[in-house]
């Protein structure tokens, strides 16, 4: 079976001479949960944004090299980004609801990319919302205000948001650090839960959070991939002397 | 320690009783300023005040009203507002997109903040001053252009501030379900930005309708109904001004029914921008 993800050369320069990316070479197995680890500063959120293009939100970042989703680089000419980022979710680090209902925010992606309507939309809402583990509390006030929910609460919309245009790849971009611990644990068994069924990328700088979810780590060090592999082995037997260094908390 | 403590609720007290006091003199003058209007100008409000124009006389107390006033001042106050919401809303996308954090923004937005200060009169005779330098006279299209020149540093500030306050993590948010440029602008920063914009909207209408000064040189006064965009006309701050300087107490009482009409026009408008805003922005993210 070929990776979900591939990437191969990648360089990510801001402003000309800063180099966030170092020729990272990747691959990003199916239906697993990849944390990618490292300290602050080292790259992981550059690398977690060049799979859904966001890259190019930031002025005068430059990118070259190949990121791959089923063996499509997405990154050629040609390419919709709009499906591009409906392929591959993203949560990010502070939920942002939309300016809307609870359930419009939920049904925003929905309308724009026609997926559903009518009685079926509101069957989707409700599908999504259970998902994500949200839907017992907001099933009696749908069409209140997204901003009266507690942050906690937020996320988990985001993430039915998310869930909602049938993503394949789900980028989390440290999705709990704003979170309280009871709120950050709901995610996890969220995330845990949705691995079954997607790509979950997951980018955190809490090295017990990546030891508690990860299948697969990537672990990065100014700008380049020091080490990968799957979690037993990175976490049990590391092979480079950074990872060694990172993981007894030498840093 | 008992006296420091004394002292600390003395203060409290002072300052409490101070606000409760400089609150009370403005509930007051309002009340005091409604109670005027509604008590003397009420009984002189006839279905003539608002369906006619000054007759032979009127000035005298004899039969008309001051529809063309009512009317003039819509007309003036709504097109200024739209020409000002149209030079003003680029300007403010523009200090926010183009000039950003630089040091011209600032001063863009010092200059607007200095204009909002400056007195209607002196729009007005400036107005006055370009109209006899290009042969124009008192008219409506000049009272526009006063009222829009009035109005322009009030909405435009009003809508800047509104775009500062837009977070960019919005803009972000929708683009990663996928949503296009166009999208984003339609269904979420609209959104987003609608209720400011409406509040600024009617805040600069709110300031132009009652506005005497600007209009005084520019749009001049008649007791003719308004026709044209290039003939003077009446306006309800003149009307009311025009009228109580009349010896005549029946006229003067009329002066505060047209008052009257003014007060309920800014009312509704300000109660309608408040429940327009409440309504729609109730689900903008703070």
């Amino acid at each position: 079976m070929q990776p979900h993800i591939q990437i191969r050369n990648l360089n990510v320069f801001y402003n000309r001479d800063q180099q966030a990316l170092k020729n990272v070479n990747l691959e990003i197995p199916h239906n697993q949960i990849t944390v990618i680890m490292g300290p602050s500063g080292c790259g992981k959120t550059t690398l977690l944004k060049s799979m859904n293009r966001f890259l190019e939100l930031t002025d005068g970042s430059q990118i070259s090299g190949q990121v791959l989703i089923d063996g499509e680089d997405i990154y050629a000419t040609g390419m919709d980004v709009t499906e591009i980022r409906k392929k591959a979710g993203l949560l990010a680090q502070h939920p942002y609801p939309l300016p809307m209902s609870i359930f419009d925010n939920v049904a925003f992606g929905l309308r724009i990319h026609q997926m559903k309507k009518g009685r079926h939309l509101e069957y989707a809402v409700q599908h999504y919302l259970e998902a994500a583990g949200l839907w017992t509390e907001v099933k009696d006030r749908l069409h209140q205000p997204a901003t009266r929910l507690s942050i906690g609460q937020q996320q988990r919309l985001c993430l039915a948001r998310g869930l909602a245009v049938e993503p394949e790849i789900l980028l989390a971009d440290e999705a709990t650090s704003a979170l309280d611990p009871i709120s950050a644990q709901h995610i996890e068994e969220r995330l845990v839960d949705l691995k079954k069924e997607y790509t979950v990328v997951l980018v955190t700088h809490i090295l017990r959070q990546a030891k508690r979810l990860a299948d697969y780590v990537i672990f990065m060090y100014l700008g380049e991939v020091v080490e990968c592999g799957p979690a037993i082995q990175v976490f049990d037997h590391p092979q480079q002397e950074r990872t060694r260094a990172y993981l007894e908390g030498r840093f | 320690m008992k006296n420091r403590w004394a002292g600390r609720h003395v203060a409290e007290t002072i300052f409490k009783g101070l606000m409760l006091f400089s609150f009370g003199l403005v509930a007051g003058s309002l009340a005091l300023i409604l109670w005027t209007v509604i008590s003397k100008g009420l009984p002189s409000l006839s279905w003539s005040m608002l369906t006619q124009a000054p007759q032979g006389g009127y000035y005298l107390g004899k039969a008309g009203g001051v529809l063309n006033a009512t009317l003039g001042s819509l007309y003036m106050a709504g097109g200024g507002t739209l020409l000002a919401l149209f030079l003003g809303l680029p300007i403010a996308l523009y200090l926010e997109t183009y000039l950003g954090r630089s040091v011209w923004s600032r001063y863009v937005r010092l200059a607007l903040d200095v204009l909002w200060g400056i007195p209607s009169i002196v729009y007005g005779a400036i107005g006055f001053i370009i109209m006899l330098a290009i042969g124009m006279r008192a008219s409506m299209l000049g009272g526009i252009i006063a009222l829009t020149l009035l109005e322009l540093p009030i909405l435009t500030r009003a809508i800047d501030e509104v775009i500062r306050m837009m977070p960019r993590d919005l803009e972000q948010a929708a683009l990663a379900l996928g949503a296009t440029p166009l999208e984003v602008a339609t269904r979420v920063i609209t959104r987003q930005m609608l209720p400011g914009i409406i509040t600024g909207v009617l805040l600069a209408f709110g300031r132009g309708i009652g506005d005497a000064a600007s209009v005084l040189f520019t749009a001049g006064y008649t007791d003719r109904m308004p026709s044209s965009l290039l003939r003077p006309v009446a306006s309800l701050p003149l009307a009311v001004y025009f009228q109580l300087s009349m010896p005549y107490p029946e006229v003067q009482n009329r002066a505060y029914a047209a008052a009257l009409i003014l007060t309920f026009i800014v009312l509704v408008v300000s109660l309608s921008s408040r429940w327009l805003g409440g309504k729609l922005g109730k689900f903008i993210i703070k």
